[in-house]
């Protein structure tokens, strides 16, 4: 096992690295840079800017400098739209932020998505199960860009209830409609395969032993069923959770919570390079972590899978 | 421990009491209406500032901040009249090329340094700077201050630079050229001081609240990037006294549906319209959704680079796309939001210049487009042979709207067939650079309040004329406008020769939209170029 981790992290670093030189290159070979703008800059300003910012540099000196930083002072460079702020500051301000909603839509995805496809799967053909099936149909077609508009007409506007955006350090209040919003798709995901995996446990051969030698349901349920029905939930809640944790700009714009979600695709459109950098080597630090964990877990619950 | 004479004491706590008081909950001091208790004006912003160092900022959203914060030589009233700042005047030699300005004694940074003559020295300097490396030093070079160009590349220091404080309160500055507008130029953000020992300090984090002074009528008191900032009454301040806004609140809100939204629950005072609401939104809020003529255009240009289209080198070609345009369609169907239409390039709203009624202009839409057609045939286009080109705008909803009504009323009028291109902003700006056009989409807005900040575009050397349209007479006349008392009549041949000419066409002039509670007062709609100053605004009480 051990050794297994050692290799899994072995592979993780030369897999960052190729990420940042594909993302460095490909940032660099799109048109424009962080001071194209309408009004253009005289040649001898954009000189002392580029100069200044070690822009004038070719491109594999401009990627050393930077990843030599990174390893050195963990520095992730300065950003070049906000001039006061360095990429550090920027991922300290917004992942936090990030984080906490990310990881609120992550626990109520799960708890409200697993028990609304487990009752689903029980009461097959039920009403109770239609009216589960239909509820995650209904989550899963609305996308958020829909339904934060109208958690904020509803709770804000009409009701009065909560305030229309913002984030004052993540107060609950705040927290509520961000949370709604991120977490519906995932949880109506969760909820389809919880139905589908648990209805295939449901109808396998041990089952029908357990049943046959008259164990209680609850045992049934609780001992052979839980387990391996959560299997397939949990490869796709690896991916899910770093995509909660990462943020959504979607999310950002609409409830102004600051996230990262935002800052990383304005970057992309300022050209505003550390903080792309930045951001990037996070989320794919990230990915690469928890596909880990997965893989683990995966070992925990199956006892036919070694490492 | 100094002891007041008592009388003294008295009577410095009766002002203080006074200052702080009279308005809270009293009258204001020139109109006489009951200011509400609560003095905090919030408002939205569609995106994060970018900076409050004055010397750095280039964002609109930005140079607000720094109007709060600090205060420049001159400022400008509620009309965009000039108006004394740190300056309490100044004087000029007859070349109009040395200028002299006298501080007030009385200023003072947040901190209770006095201002003086020193920092602006410095902070002038700071802009011009390549090791500050300023995106706005381009400024100190259209101010045309002595060895700017030597001081920005190097070969100067800083020191050179044509700006000296003959003592305290007397500034002089000296200019390479002839510049009767010089003063105007010191509302701008960027000329605004720095305080040296702060900087020095902190470095790029003085800006920071907490390590931030400033001598302007508010200091920065909270920033949380991407969510608020707050600015708080400075009570430094010279003109404190005449502050009535103690608070000033910004939110981001990425979203305009949702910025509106806010407004409409109370959360902002200022709070945008989303676009093509504004006819419904009058009607609803008829005092507090708010049109104004802004001093930008929205324009089409022909690319007449050499590698532009060949049928753009014949003048009624680009008439006659021009004159089968519908501006009224634009402006009353599409946008919806009080836009004037536009058949010159410079808006109507500028000061001291009366903009010249073009002849295309003054037709009917069945006349221009009957003449359009005309001018087509004349060119050799035709059903069998119909014109074709591209059209090119930076992505967006609203573009899009725009250039699929003039594809429509070309394809229609003039049977022009027009595909549409778009390409994200800074792509789009590198390939309009590039002459890579057809017909590109633009929209100016005017850096200082005169006809040059338009016109300036439309001559040869121009670092801005995309579309390298270049005629000697224009050149000339604008050339020849810098060092006039009366520019007047050069700009109204200029306007004269484009609409004949037709480099561009212009399709309608902007105005600024947006929600404004009924009760906040002095917002200053008569200053085109939207120099807002916290301080002059108000609430009254309900």
């Amino acid at each position: 096992m051990l050794n297994y981790i050692i290799k899994r992290i072995g592979i993780a670093i030369p897999t960052l690295l190729i990420l940042i030189a594909v993302t460095f290159y490909l940032m660099h070979a799109a048109p424009g840079g962080p001071f194209t703008s309408e009004k253009p800059l005289p040649p001898q300003v954009l000189a002392n800017i580029e100069a200044k910012y070690g822009l004038d540099q070719p491109i594999w000196r401009q990627m050393t400098t930077y990843l030599w930083g990174i390893l050195t002072e963990f520095d992730f460079g300065p950003s070049y739209k906000y001039h006061s702020r360095t990429v550090n500051e920027i991922i300290g301000q917004g992942f936090p932020i990030t984080l906490k909603y990310g990881f609120w839509s992550f626990v109520v995805a799960i708890s409200v998505g697993i028990s609304l496809g487990a009752i689903a799967a029980i009461r097959k053909n039920t009403w109770v199960d239609y009216f589960a099936v239909g509820v995650s149909i209904g989550a899963q077609v609305l996308p958020n860009f829909v339904m934060a508009p109208l958690l904020i007409i509803v709770f804000t506007l009409w009701l009065g209830w909560l305030p229309g955006g913002g984030w004052h350090g993540g107060d609950w209040e705040y927290l509520v409609m961000p949370v709604i919003a991120l977490s519906t798709s995932y949880m109506a995901s969760i909820a389809r395969i919880t139905r589908s995996s648990m209805l295939e446990v449901l109808n396998a051969n041990y089952i029908r032993t357990a049943r046959a030698k008259g164990l209680p349901t609850k045992t049934i349920f609780f001992r052979h069923v839980f387990k391996p029905s959560l299997l397939p939930v949990i490869s796709y809640l690896g991916p899910a959770f770093v995509g909660l944790i990462t943020g959504s700009v979607l999310i950002d714009i609409f409830f102004s919570t600051g996230g990262m979600g935002y800052f990383f695709v304005n970057a992309a459109f300022n050209r505003d390079y550390a903080v792309m950098m930045g951001i990037t080597i996070l989320v794919g630090a990230l990915t690469i972590l928890f596909s880990l964990i997965v893989d683990l877990l995966y070992a925990w619950i199956d006892p036919k899978i070694r490492y | 421990m100094n002891y007041l004479p008592k009388s003294l004491a008295v009577g410095f706590v009766l002002a203080t009491f006074a200052a702080s008081s009279v308005f809270a909950a009293g009258t204001h001091p020139v109109t006489g209406e009951a200011l509400a208790d609560d003095q905090t004006f919030t408002y939205s912003l569609l995106d994060e500032f970018t900076t409050a160092d004055p010397q750095m900022v280039e964002d609109v959203s930005g140079s607000y901040f720094v109007r709060d914060l600090f205060e420049g030589l001159m400022n400008q009233d509620a009309d965009g009249n000039l108006i004394p700042g740190v300056a309490t005047g100044y004087t000029t030699n007859d070349a109009k090329d040395v200028y002299t300005f006298t501080l007030r004694d009385n200023a003072r940074w947040s901190d209770g340094n006095p201002v003086t003559a020193h920092d602006f020295v410095y902070s002038w300097r700071r802009l011009a700077d390549p090791a500050t490396a300023s995106p706005y030093s381009w400024f100190a070079d259209i101010m045309a201050l002595e060895n700017v160009g030597a001081v920005m590349s190097g070969e100067s220091s800083p020191e050179a630079l044509g700006i000296r404080a003959l003592d305290n309160h007397t500034l002089e500055v000296r200019l390479t050229a002839s510049l009767p507008y010089f003063a105007a130029m010191t509302t701008h953000a960027s000329t605004f001081p720095s305080p040296q020992w702060t900087v020095r300090t902190f470095g790029d984090n003085w800006t920071k609240p907490g390590n931030i002074v400033g001598n302007g009528a508010y200091v920065l008191t909270e920033h949380i990037p991407n969510e608020t900032a707050t600015r708080e009454r400075n009570t430094m301040y010279w003109n404190n006294d005449a502050t009535i806004i103690d608070k000033v609140v910004t939110l981001v809100i990425n979203d305009e549906n949702t910025d509106f939204t806010r407004w409409e629950a109370g959360e902002t005072d200022k709070g945008a319209i989303p676009s093509g609401q504004y006819p419904r939104l009058k009607a609803e809020y008829p005092d507090e959704a708010i049109s104004f003529p802004r001093l930008c255009t929205y324009y089409m240009t022909f690319n007449l680079s050499p590698s532009g289209p060949e049928a753009f080198k014949d003048v009624r070609v680009r008439q006659a796309l021009s004159y089968a345009l519908d501006r009224s369609v634009v402006t009353d169907k599409v946008l919806q939001g009080g836009q004037i239409q536009a058949f010159t390039f410079t808006p109507g709203a500028t000061a001291g210049f009366e903009v010249p009624a073009v002849a295309f202009g003054q037709m009917s839409q069945d006349e221009r487009n009957a003449k359009a057609k005309e001018l087509m045939a004349a060119a050799g286009y035709g059903p069998d042979n119909p014109l074709k080109f591209e059209y090119m705008y930076n992505t967006s909803e609203g573009h899009k709207k725009i250039a699929i009504a003039a594809q429509q009323m070309w394809k229609e009028t003039l049977g022009a067939e027009a595909t549409l291109a778009n390409q994200e902003w800074k792509t789009f700006l590198k390939t309009r650079g590039g002459q890579n056009f057809d017909v590109a989409r633009g929209g100016w807005c005017g850096d200082y309040n005169e006809a040059s900040t338009f016109l300036d575009l439309m001559t040869t050397p121009s670092g801005y004329n995309d579309g390298k349209f270049s005629n000697a007479e224009v050149d000339e006349l604008m050339t020849s406008a810098r060092t006039m008392s009366d520019a007047t009549s050069n700009y109204t041949r200029v306007e004269e020769i484009m609409a004949n000419e037709m480099p561009i066409i212009p399709v309608y002039h902007y105005t600024g939209v947006f929600m404004l509670r009924s009760n906040l007062k002095g917002w200053p709609f008569n200053n085109v170029e939207q120099n807002v100053y916290s301080r002059d605004l108000y609430k009254v009480a309900d």
